[in-house]
């Protein structure tokens, strides 16, 4: 079983956490300043990374569901 | 170990318990706060909140079914008066006492006050969502609001003031703002943010007095100046919460003394977030750290500590403040820092580094996120000086 991560657009503040807890799996939009989403089904080695996304967004808008 | 209590309805708190249930702990968890909410986010108080009202299931860490849903039992409204480490006590405000077999102090830190004398109208603080809100009744525009101290607390409320149409002056007693916390170099950018916005900012100056005047006071300052003031906040700084503590045996030195593993001085105990005093090897001193994200990850570590999985707690500290259109974050440590440079600087963006012993220890980017992350792994891969100032650092796109 992968994991999937979800970016909630409309909760996204731009904090840009995302992007320094795992800039792989994360950039922000210059325009939007909103962050974008990579990788939405990143391999099982970074689990940690993407946990520590979820986790760092002041916003809670990323979550992490099993795919 | 079958009794885990928490102390402390804060972020570091929230974690902790969080951790110890997905560490498949499942005994009791008793998260206590002195706060009547349920643990709620401080960053938006003095931001979001303090412009547009923030309704409280936003503000909130986690929804009320969480604490059912995870068993952890709550008790609000009681803040914790006493450690008893040899019976393994906590005895709160209300003459109760809560058992444990371990121990998460996660009791946070306060805003300072300044002395006030007998007349002198109630300075505000901003540290609690009743502070933000009591503050939000009194931001009226055309109205002078007064900030004593030009800290990150001080420079947001500014902004946000700013945005509501008030008047808004600075007293600031170093040189420059920010310049304990950042240097001169980075406190010289954000007094002319702050200076294109509107906002004066007194430096190396101090209030010689503040007298009451209707709502508001008249303040005197040390370089001769006196004006009136409708709304005077104070935004000096903050102490770790540890007086409770005193006689338990939990040894404490502006904040509780952590090792590496976030245990204390006792066995079962462990600290985590604002209050937590501990040796980061990875800048080779002992420092105490009062941001978002270390709260967060120390409180998950102090709950794998507690629960026999310690190992040593090195991040890099990671801070982030938004003041009108500047996005600043900042990684590593500034304060011991012996070099600055200034790698780029305009009106809308900012990148300075720190260095000591011939490595990078530090960033300031604003509105530089790539930047951020580019020199974020720079501090944690420990690279040397000269190798992150010679490189140019524009970064496409």
């Amino acid at each position: 079983m992968g994991m999937k991560l979800v970016l909630d657009l409309d909760a996204c503040q731009g904090y840009a956490n995302c992007l320094i807890e795992s800039p792989g799996l994360f950039d922000l939009d210059d325009r939007t300043d909103k962050a974008v989403l990579l990788d939405e089904t990143p391999a099982e080695d970074r689990r940690a990374e993407a946990e520590a996304a979820v986790r760092g967004c002041p916003a809670r808008a990323i979550s992490l569901e099993s795919s | 170990m079958r009794r885990i209590a928490v102390v402390g309805g804060s972020l570091a708190g929230v974690h902790a318990a969080e951790a110890l249930r997905e560490h498949g702990f499942d005994g009791d968890v008793t998260l206590i706060s002195a706060e009547n909410e349920l643990p709620y986010d401080r960053p938006p108080l003095s931001k979001e909140a303090l412009l547009n009202g923030m309704p409280m299931e936003r503000l909130s860490l986690r929804a009320p079914e969480w604490y059912e849903d995870n068993a952890v039992t709550t008790r609000l409204g009681n803040a914790a008066v006493r450690l008893d480490t040899a019976r393994r006590t906590v005895l709160l405000d209300d003459g109760t006492t809560v058992a444990y077999d371990g121990l998460v102090i996660a009791t946070g830190s306060r805003a300072r006050r300044l002395s006030s004398t007998e007349n002198a109208p109630p300075v505000q603080i901003l540290r609690s969502i009743e502070d933000s809100l009591r503050l939000r009744e009194r931001l009226r525009p055309g109205q002078h609001l007064v900030l004593i101290g030009a800290g990150f607390i001080g420079l947001e409320i500014a902004a946000t003031a700013r945005q509501l149409g008030l008047d808004v002056t600075i007293v600031e007693v170093g040189r420059v703002p920010l310049g304990r916390a950042l240097g001169d170099e980075v406190g010289a950018w954000f007094r002319a943010l702050h200076a294109r916005n509107g906002v004066e900012i007194v430096c190396t100056c101090t209030v010689e007095a503040i007298e009451r005047l209707g709502e508001g006071a008249v303040l005197t300052l040390s370089n001769g100046r006196v004006f009136n003031a409708d709304v005077v906040v104070a935004g000096i700084g903050a102490s770790p919460v540890t007086e409770w503590l005193d006689g338990s045996g939990v040894q404490t030195t502006d904040g509780v003394v952590c090792r590496s593993d976030l245990s204390t001085s006792v066995p079962g105990v462990a600290a985590a977030g604002d209050v937590a005093r501990w040796y980061n090897p990875l800048f080779d001193e002992e420092i105490r750290v009062e941001h978002w994200t270390n709260a967060v990850e120390q409180g998950r570590r102090a709950a794998h500590t507690l629960l026999g999985h310690g190992e040593a707690f090195s991040a890099v500290p990671y801070f982030w403040t938004d003041q009108y259109d500047a996005r600043m974050r900042f990684v590593g440590r500034a304060s011991a820092a012996s070099e600055v440079v200034v790698k780029e600087s305009g009106d809308d963006r900012l990148v300075a580094l720190y260095g000591r012993d011939d490595r990078i220890r530090g960033a300031v980017c604003v509105n530089a996120p790539r930047e951020l992350v580019r020199y974020r792994t720079a501090i944690r891969d420990q690279v040397r000086w000269g190798d992150v100032t010679e490189t140019p650092s524009a970064i496409g796109g």
